[in-house]
């Protein structure tokens, strides 16, 4: 069903291997297999050792509150639906150098918008989830210590 | 080694069309009349001019602009990528033609009309994203209001900013916007109290905190040294200029590199300075880019004002404000308060500072840097008179 929310083309050929993992469950980083080090968003080479050899590699999904903003109008319908939301950056506990845009929700089905934005705080913990929208699965993030 | 660019190169005629929205001239047409305007100011036939430089956003292309205006042959031709840090890289990339002899009159230029809906970007994004921006729009992180926000966040958690450090930035450009007749906000006065009661756009930013949205073009004429002094205008140099795109950048979500808050204001300003004779203490009064009031603060860090994180509390005490502020910024109104034409209204009024004729003139003001969009690869100018 079409939603009205932007989403990502799920066949492009960089990414295609994170949102398939998406969908399994798996919050994967590709792993140079020159040096070993993650990275992320995914790209084709590896920027300290110029290897273009590269693996996926699961994460733990833990990660900390980096920043956030609260959104309001004027959005794209399907979001201005939803306005005021959040929308947040987390910091992987594993490799605090790889940071991912999503959002802090109370479940993986729940609203964007459900999470009161003033109880919000830079670097509070959170660990993964999965929501589905249309054919996508969206990495989202739940409080590892609600309340 | 003194850089090959210093002094050799200068602004000469400067040109703009009325500022408003949904101006009934197309962009064509807009951008045509504010090159002949700048071409009338210094008084260089158009057949003369053999340059241009504009934005890769730009949507005339060279050859329609110099169909309509009669330019000459034209000799060198260039765009600059990456949306507001284009505008002191076209100047800098028409001076530093210049300065090679690949070209001897050249025009930089921006026409842009913004303020039709249709016209924002960010409302035009394709369903599906196969493009870097698969890794924010998708959770609702839209505009780039949004994308600064986050840093703006960040900024403040990490360096104790406060919105009364945004308010100062936008108070001041209001302030020069109300002393401007041409600028959008010149009979509009905003209090502080209007500035903290202001709608939330993207938390933590306000309404205020954004840029206008306009309709307009503007153009300068560039010209070598030895022909600018025989002109009616007094010349204003190219001192310096730079083009900065840092290690492991990514444009407006810089949120995947080792320290997003350092930006690329500061991977340009090391160029800046390596090419000047003089420092920021030296600067007299200052253009910065200004899409959204943050900006302001990290720019001021990047190009050596203050230091790191002392941005915030560099705004206090009128710190912008013409006439006694340490350093007076954005003496038009900026983007926030004059007209938002991609940045490139802030090279024109630098050069009014230098030739002394800015509606809020900077006493015995003898240098001015110019800068463009901090958080995407960027540029900036450092003029003198």
């Amino acid at each position: 069903m079409e939603t009205g929310f932007v989403l990502p083309d799920l066949d492009s050929e960089d990414s295609a291997e994170f949102w398939a993992g998406c969908r399994r469950g798996e919050l994967l980083v590709q792993a140079c297999e020159g040096c070993g080090r993650w990275r992320f968003p995914p790209r084709p080479m590896c920027p300290h050792c110029q290897s273009v050899a590269l693996h996926w590699v699961p994460t733990s999904g833990r990660a900390s509150v980096w920043s956030f903003v609260v959104a309001h109008p004027p959005l794209l319908p399907a979001y201005a639906e939803l306005a005021p939301y959040n929308v947040i950056v987390v910091t992987l506990d594993q490799d605090p150098t790889i940071r991912m845009v999503g959002n802090l929700v109370t479940s993986a089905a729940g609203p964007i918008n459900e999470v009161d934005p003033e109880t919000i705080r830079v670097g509070e913990p959170v660990r993964v989830v999965f929501a589905t929208v249309e054919d996508v699965a969206l990495p989202r993030w739940v409080r590892t210590d609600p309340g | 080694m003194t850089s090959p660019l210093r002094d050799q190169v200068a602004i000469v005629g400067i040109g703009q069309t009325s500022y408003g929205k949904g101006l009934a001239d197309s962009e064509l047409s807009l951008a045509c009349q504010a090159i002949v305007a700048a071409l009338a100011d210094c008084g260089i036939p158009a057949g003369d001019v053999d340059g241009l430089a504009s934005f890769t956003m730009e949507l005339n292309r060279e050859v329609d602009v110099a169909r309509n205006v009669g330019l000459g042959d034209i000799t060198f031709f260039s765009q600059v990528g990456y949306g507001g840090g284009a505008g002191c890289g076209a100047v800098l990339q028409a001076a530093m033609a210049i300065a090679a002899g690949q070209c001897r009159v050249a025009v930089a230029w921006r026409a842009r009309k913004r303020a039709a809906k249709s016209s924002r970007p960010w409302a035009q994004v394709p369903r599906r994203l196969d493009d870097h921006w698969q890794w924010s729009r998708p959770f609702g992180l839209l505009r780039p209001v949004d994308e600064v926000a986050m840093l703006t966040r960040r900024y403040m958690h990490e360096y104790g900013a406060t919105r009364d450090h945004l308010a100062n930035v936008a108070l001041a450009f209001r302030k020069h916007a109300n002393r401007n007749p041409v600028a959008t906000m010149h009979d509009k006065p905003l209090s502080r109290e209007q500035y903290l009661d202001a709608r939330w756009i993207s938390e933590p930013l306000c309404l205020f905190d954004n840029c206008l949205e306009t309709d307009g073009a503007l153009a300068v004429v560039l010209v070598g040294a030895d022909r600018a002094v025989d002109l009616p205008r007094r010349p204003v140099y190219v001192h310096s200029g730079a083009q900065g795109l840092p290690r492991q950048h990514q444009t407006m979500i810089n949120y995947f590199n080792h320290d997003p808050l350092e930006g690329p204001s500061w991977a340009a300003a090391r160029q800046l300075w390596r090419g000047a004779e003089f420092g920021p203490a030296d600067v007299k009064v200052a253009q910065i880019y200004d899409a959204f009031s943050p900006l302001v603060p990290l720019s001021l860090e990047g190009y050596g004002f203050c230091e790191r994180g002392e941005g915030g509390p560099f705004t206090d005490g009128g710190a912008l404000e013409w006439p006694d502020g340490r350093l007076p910024t954005n003496t038009s109104g900026g983007g926030m308060s004059e007209a938002y034409v991609h940045g490139f209204n802030l090279v024109l009024e630098g050069v009014r500072q230098m030739r002394g004729t800015s509606t809020s003139q900077v006493e015995g003001a003898d240098t001015c840097l110019v800068t463009s969009g901090e958080g995407v690869p960027t540029s900036a100018l450092l003029l003198r008179n």
